[in-house]
């Protein structure tokens, strides 16, 4: 049979789905490769089978959107047009010489230590974001975790990470986090927002462009009014208290200047602190095969192409925005690589829906990151002997020395003055930490290994050495 | 305003060169300015291993330098210690077959004769010295002078120490020459710094800093990619390399070439470095390259197979043509001393070349003799008119 082209998608989320059926529907073999032991990313994680949910769309909205999602994906695996493979860990998107295809290593096995190489003419990052948390003193207790841990947690678990929760941080994931939490029994005790969401109505046309985020907004604070949750906005967490782990959080007013209100401390007992600071996107894959940033993001154009010939990218990797702009976008992009894989100029008017919902969703949250901005003051709380990176266990202390000792100017000089963002997370976690506390730009560094990697994986890179899924597997 | 500084000497490159430089000069008495156009450690300084090795150079002046050099890091090491992670943890060379062993022994005969502490050790001595090599080996040498440092840290720290002023962020763009030709100093994008004497110690970039003074030096970029594992406790001892290393070392090709050195460190990761390749200054990660590290180091530590790699980065060595460093007065421009071109040996060498450069600026006779680094040896009929 004629050779139809061939894509590779990573990452199963809401972009990765959204494009991988465009570009099948339109003939293009799609291997739709993810971490995850089910499609559906961070946004739809599913509960595992063997939990056996009965009512899983409690913990989600948008519940028809996936169902219709999940249909189509089933419909394409089913008629060999799209090839699944879940717990598949990516590390390396390579362009190979010769022919311009590209090979996506991965890891697979229980333990992540054998790999597999998937070679395709073209390649989508749809990788999706990862979170952020600010330091302050104690948030390495335990019962501090992260407000997407605890949603993953209730959603792909069934299990909530404590019985009283304070939500906290800053951002429009604490919201559907505490309202989760609340319906699945936890007592939430707090919400504790930095920012003033009320700031989103002085930008009026964001709010114009996308009345339905409003009554989003507004079912959530509904459930939460239900559920008694008290909601503390311009408020922080400066200190969380235990001796073996959490037992109460201080938290205080700020001030217009963004720091803490002098006196307006109070504790809240709880077992759990649940806290986040906004979200950064996945971008190694796109880096180390070349693709041009716009600061954090990954850049792409109008079809969601990168300056890279044969890369797409779509989603939260080309700048943070929620699983309705993931879906316009990976839409966009899996039927511009059809038209292109084809040979041919891609028509807008065909996704020109979608492309409309773009361009409001993408002026919503440039009006989000505005308004959830961490309160300037959070470098203060981040006292001397708080830990800003906790795989190599440096403090606050070390980095401001490295910068007034050392005259360390930068992220990189920093790192390797002090060790901060050399271990495990590779600056992932603590990135936005060291920067804030060293007065340093947030620049990315390069990690041509998105993961890490075995040895004896990365020895056996090579044509004869590695099982490649061959073009067989497919047909 | 723009600043304008005065001082004795300028150091142009806060890698550790520069600051070695910076430090013996300072010492000497002299006032000194270090100007660097990024941070501290921010070149090849900061992409290194902290190789500090006698044991891969033959018998000759390189050899001398790194005797002198290894001297004087041990004495640095009473001083910074462990804050620039010193550990004299000697070096084992080995060898897979005998023929390798036979001409390893030749080789190391030659460096034991010129000063170089020396020990041969069959099969089993090699694997008391390191438990978890690969069977099979002939033997190998243990050379107790091999230390390592990490050279972000020991670069920080001599800047401090030599109490230099440190410039930052700030880039040479003109030296500053007298009607006569003789140097008075650098102009920068951010003033400039006036001083009899400039000492040229910026690594790959040193023959862009020459050809601002109008002399040729003809430096070029040799990329290598060094691998960092996990975190482990220590079970590589020494600095660990096969034979075949050295030959890569002194090659002349432009070709990739692995044949890795492997060593753990204070910190815990194992450092799998480097390749030598010469494609300019390309930063874009190369899997093969990479493949290849992964390869020899497994091959040497077969545990390492199941032991992950976090994280890998890309340096530029700073190498002329003869693979001898630039260290001494430029003739050609009075005042003008250079120090780079060390290629992958800078951080072992620094110490030695700062000595020696402090020596020279105070007109003493040196320690060495600087003949086999003379900056004007490649074409003398080059300078260009101030």
């Amino acid at each position: 049979m004629a050779e139809r082209p061939h894509l590779a998608v990573i990452g199963a989320g809401p972009a990765g789905l959204a494009a991988s059926l465009a570009a099948a529907v339109h003939g293009v073999r799609v291997t739709l490769v993810d971490a995850g032991t089910e499609a559906g990313g961070q946004f739809y994680r599913q509960p595992a089978a063997a939990l056996g949910a009965r009512r899983p769309q409690t913990l989600h909205h948008q519940w028809r959107t996936w169902e219709r999602l999940r249909t189509g994906l089933d419909g394409q695996i089913a008629a060999g047009r799209i090839r699944h493979l879940p717990d598949h860990h990516v590390w390396c998107v390579e362009r190979e010489s010769g022919d311009g295809g590209f090979g996506v290593h991965a890891l697979v096995g229980p333990m992540q230590d054998d790999g597999v190489v998937v070679r395709a003419d073209a390649v989508l990052v749809a990788t999706g974001g990862h979170e952020t948390v600010l330091p302050f003193p104690g948030w390495t207790l335990p019962g501090v975790v992260t407000a997407g841990g605890a949603q993953a947690m209730l959603k792909g678990g069934l299990v909530l990470p404590g019985r009283t929760v304070v939500v906290a941080g800053t951002g429009p994931l604490l919201l559907p986090v505490a309202t989760g939490l609340a319906t699945a029994g936890a007592h939430v005790a707090a919400l504790v927002e930095s920012a003033d969401p009320r700031a989103l109505l002085r930008h009026s046309s964001a709010l114009a462009a996308q009345p339905g985020k409003l009554t989003e907004g507004a079912r959530y604070t509904a459930r939460l009014l239900r559920h008694r949750v008290r909601a503390l906005v311009r408020h922080t967490v400066v200190e969380a208290h235990g001796t073996d782990r959490l037992e109460s959080v201080t938290v205080a007013a700020l001030g217009t200047d963004g720091r803490v209100r002098p006196g307006s401390e109070r504790r809240i007992p709880c077992d759990t602190l649940a806290v986040g600071h906004g979200m950064l996107p996945h971008t190694d894959l796109a880096e180390t095969l070349g693709c041009a940033l716009d600061g954090t993001d990954v850049r792409v154009d109008d079809e969601q192409r990168t300056d890279v010939p044969g890369v797409w990218a779509a989603g939260e990797a080309t700048g943070i925005g929620g699983a309705a702009l993931a879906l316009a976008e990976g839409h966009i992009a899996g039927r511009s690589i059809a038209a292109r894989l084809h040979g041919s100029a891609p028509d807008p008017r065909t996704w020109a829906a979608a492309a409309r919902a773009r361009t409001r969703l993408r002026t919503f949250f440039a009006a989000v990151d505005a308004v959830f901005a961490p309160p300037v003051g959070w470098v203060e709380q981040a006292t001397d002997d708080t830990v800003v990176c906790r795989c190599e266990e440096v403090t606050a202390g070390e980095v401001r020395s490295a910068v007034g000792g050392f005259g360390a100017g930068d992220l990189r000089t920093v790192k390797l003055l002090t060790r901060a963002g050399m271990g495990w997370c590779q600056g992932r976690m603590c990135g936005p930490a060291v920067a804030g506390v060293s007065g340093c730009t947030l620049t990315t560094p390069r990690r041509p290994l998105a993961r890490p990697v075995p040895l004896g994986v990365l020895a056996g890179v090579s044509e004869e050495g590695l099982p490649a899924l061959s073009e067989e597997d497919l047909e | 305003m723009a600043k304008r500084l005065t001082c004795d000497v300028v150091v142009v490159g806060a890698g550790m060169v520069g600051a070695a430089c910076a430090l013996y000069a300072a010492r000497a008495g002299l006032d000194v300015v270090v100007v660097d156009r990024g941070p501290v450690a921010g070149g090849t300084t900061g992409a290194g291993e902290g190789n500090l090795l006698v044991s891969d150079k033959e018998r000759g002046p390189e050899l001398e330098l790194a005797l002198l050099s290894a001297r004087l890091w041990a004495e640095l090491a009473e001083e910074f210690g462990s804050a620039v992670e010193y550990e004299p943890k000697g070096g084992v060379v080995v060898a897979a077959t005998t023929e390798a062993l036979a001409s390893l022994k030749d080789f190391a005969a030659a460096q034991h004769a010129a000063g170089v502490m020396t020990e041969v050790v069959d099969a089993d001595q090699v694997r008391s010295l390191e438990p978890h090599l690969a069977p099979g080996l002939a033997g190998g040498v243990l050379y107790s002078q091999d230390a390592q440092v990490m050279p972000a840290l020991a670069a920080a720290h001599l800047v401090r120490a030599s109490g230099a002023r440190l410039c930052t962020g700030r880039t040479v763009t003109g030296v500053l020459r007298t009607a006569e030709g003789a140097v008075r100093g650098v102009r920068t994008d951010d003033g400039e710094i006036h001083a009899p004497a400039v000492i040229n110690a910026a690594g790959t970039w040193g023959g862009d800093v020459a050809a601002l003074a109008g002399a040729h030096l003809p430096v070029l970029p040799r990329r290598g990619f060094v691998l960092v594992t996990e975190p482990l406790p220590r079970l590589v001892r020494h600095k660990v390399y096969a034979a075949d290393y050295v030959a890569d070392v002194a090659s002349d090709s432009a070709a990739l070439q692995t044949s890795p050195v492997v060593e753990g460190t204070a910190a815990g990761p194992v450092l799998i470095g480097a390749s030598r390749e010469r494609v300019g200054f390309d930063r874009s990660f190369s899997l093969p390259v990479v493949r290849s590290l992964a390869l020899g180091a497994t091959r040497l530590f077969p545990f390492l197979e199941r032991v992950r790699a976090l994280r890998t980065y890309v340096g530029f060595r700073p190498y002329l043509p003869d693979h001898l460093p630039a260290i001494g007065p430029d003739p050609r421009v009075p005042g003008l001393f250079h120090a780079c071109g060390h290629e992958g040996a800078g951080i072992g060498l620094a110490t030695g070349t700062g000595h020696l450069i402090a020596q020279a600026l105070g007109g003493k006779t040196t320690d060495l003799d600087l003949t086999a680094f003379r900056p004007d040896r490649f074409s003398g009929d080059e300078v260009n008119s101030p």
